[in-house]
């Protein structure tokens, strides 16, 4: 009993470790859910495959506080968005521009769709051009034969 | 055999070609958008010195380096013997950002708030020139800095010229950095 109770006691002790994991929210919850809408489609570059929401990286902490701070001052989320790509580059938009250097990233999927239709559609002419090669009546005699032998075994 | 029959192993060749270029870039190294831009300005009290500012606009008229550093950051500890050895040879004048070094935030023992950067400098050796303390981290994102250490160098008319993000290394200082600056200084 002493035991348990002298282990329940290191979880008080332990209690202040969490004081500082509450984050700074905005005492305005129109803002907060707009900062998390769109800290959901910006990247966090520490962390590079999680978005900024999601991220636990003290700077994706210190970026959504700035984000706070940008629309309270009241900032749209454009100009929010241009401050971002203005530090990292349009690297941290989940949501990326269409421009020339984009164009493969954009384009690049429809192009390999269209691409591997043709291939199939060809690949199926084919194919059909083949199988409608009829047998003769010898070949077929010959097929049948074959086909029974297997059978008998 | 027809030409066409060798059509799956050379679009398997394009595909190693493409993923062996793709293996040899580090995702990490984020192309920066702020060489040839205007250094963003601020103004910082120095870390050694609470009653003395730094600003980028103090150092207009001199090519420098721009290191942004941390007691706690592992690579720092790593770059700081170059840093020791280029200060030393006088080549380029380094000055520090000190990013958020601050106590852990429950500090059972109340530190003052610069003494992990102030440690990290009298028992490793301080390169700088002088170090702005940069206590939020703001002013390491109007440069773009996802982490430390990264090192920018800044010419005269006070426009970045180069950025190097990691820990700097002997090779991109003798390579890139130095010749760099010694193209700017003219």
């Amino acid at each position: 009993m002493r035991t348990l109770c002298l282990f329940l006691l290191l979880f008080l002790v332990a209690s202040p470790l969490y004081a500082g994991e509450a984050k700074p929210n905005s005492e305005n919850p129109i803002i907060e859910a707009r900062m998390l809408g769109l800290s959901k489609d910006l990247r966090c570059v520490v962390c590079q495959n999680e978005s900024l929401a999601g991220s636990q990286a003290p700077l994706a902490a210190d970026l959504r506080q700035e984000i706070r701070n940008m629309m309270e001052a009241g900032m749209s989320d454009h100009q929010i968005v241009e401050f971002f790509v203005e530090r990292y580059g349009d690297f941290v938009l989940y949501n990326p521009p269409l421009k020339p250097i984009t164009y493969m990233l954009w384009f690049g999927p429809a192009i390999l769709f269209v691409l591997g239709f043709i291939a199939v559609f060809l690949t199926l002419r084919k194919r059909r051009a083949t199988a409608a090669v009829s047998l003769s009546s010898e070949d077929h005699h010959r097929a049948t034969e074959l086909l029974d032998d297997g059978e008998r075994k | 055999m027809k030409l066409k029959h060798f059509l799956p192993l050379g679009i398997f060749a394009g595909l190693v070609v493409f993923l062996a270029i793709g293996l040899t870039l580090d995702p990490r190294k984020l192309p920066s958008t702020k060489i040839d831009k205007p250094a963003p300005d601020f103004r910082l009290t120095q870390l050694l010195d609470e009653s003395k500012t730094l600003s980028p606009s103090d150092l207009k008229g001199q090519v420098y380096l721009l290191n942004v550093w941390a007691s706690w950051c592992v690579a720092c500890r790593q770059e700081h013997p170059l840093l020791m050895e280029l200060a030393k040879s006088g080549t380029i004048p380094i000055y520090g950002l000190n990013y958020k070094d601050v106590p852990q935030p429950e500090d059972p023992f109340d530190h003052p708030k610069r003494l992990n950067a102030e440690r990290f400098l009298t028992l490793l050796g301080n390169p700088y020139t002088a170090s702005a303390y940069d206590e939020d981290g703001r002013v390491a994102i109007d440069y773009g800095v996802y982490g430390a250490p990264e090192t920018f160098l800044i010419d005269k008319e006070g426009i970045i010229r180069h950025k190097h993000i990691g820990p700097l290394t002997g090779d991109a200082l003798v390579n890139e950095i130095l010749p760099l600056a010694k193209k700017l200084e003219g």
